[in-house]
């Protein structure tokens, strides 16, 4: 499967969707990248005057990108449109605000994949290369 | 050979993070079930069963997984794997 192939089989479209692109992938983990912009819906009110990207979206693309992306290429012939992938629990640290027209970089490491759940450690990171949040996101293939 | 009894109270300790229904947990007998009584989900299931290797050093099928569904079933598939070792 192709990196393209693995966006094209993502369950979000625009306004939900937070992959750009994907670096790398492999059994072990994924890399790659969105794009917050400025036009993003959410900025108008998060924070009134003053746009900050919201750690509910960053958790998003954190788990789009170092969960979702990385079901569907382990799950590889076998994922199809009745299966999904549920957001089972998340713990973020939230260390530096994202503004808008930034680049993110998530970087998502398997801790296991077994009996349909995927657990991953995941950092994300900014255009300086330093990291804006970290964390352990896990979901079930259901 | 550990007896029946520290079984119990080892899987006790192993469940304990995940439980939310506490009065099932305090009552805890054999017969109490992961999901319906100690309200544990299914994603922290996988996580109890991956504690329950890690534990006792064993290796758990899917097949046994999808049978550990309370306490009796999870002591009879640990102690098959334990002596299968």
């Amino acid at each position: 499967m192709t990196n393209q192939e693995i966006i094209a089989k993502l369950p979000y479209s625009k306004s939900f969707l937070f992959v750009d692109e994907i670096l790398h992938i492999n059994e072990n983990g994924v890399a790659g990248t969105y794009y917050f912009d400025e036009n993003l819906d959410f900025y108008k009110g998060h924070f009134k005057d003053n746009p900050i990207t919201p750690g509910v979206i960053l958790t998003e693309a954190m788990a789009q990108i170092g969960l979702v992306c990385l079901g569907i290429f382990l799950l590889d012939d076998s994922f199809n449109k009745a299966i999904s992938i549920a957001l089972t629990s998340s713990e973020i640290e939230f260390l530096k605000p994202v503004f808008p027209n930034e680049r993110v970089t998530v970087i998502s490491e398997k801790i296991y994949f077994r009996f349909g759940k995927l657990k991953c450690k995941v950092i994300m990171k900014n255009e300086k290369g330093e990291e804006v949040c970290t964390g352990i996101i896990a979901g079930m293939i259901i | 050979m550990i007896s029946k009894q520290e079984i119990i109270e080892q899987l006790k300790t192993i469940v304990k993070p995940y439980v939310q229904n506490q009065e099932s947990f305090d009552a805890l007998t054999e017969e109490t079930d992961f999901i319906n009584d100690l309200k544990i989900n299914s994603a922290n299931l996988v996580d109890v069963i991956l504690d329950i290797e890690e534990k006792y050093n064993i290796i758990i099928d899917n097949e046994s997984m999808e049978k550990m569904i309370n306490v009796k079933s999870a002591m009879e598939i640990v102690a098959i794997k334990l002596a299968e070792k």
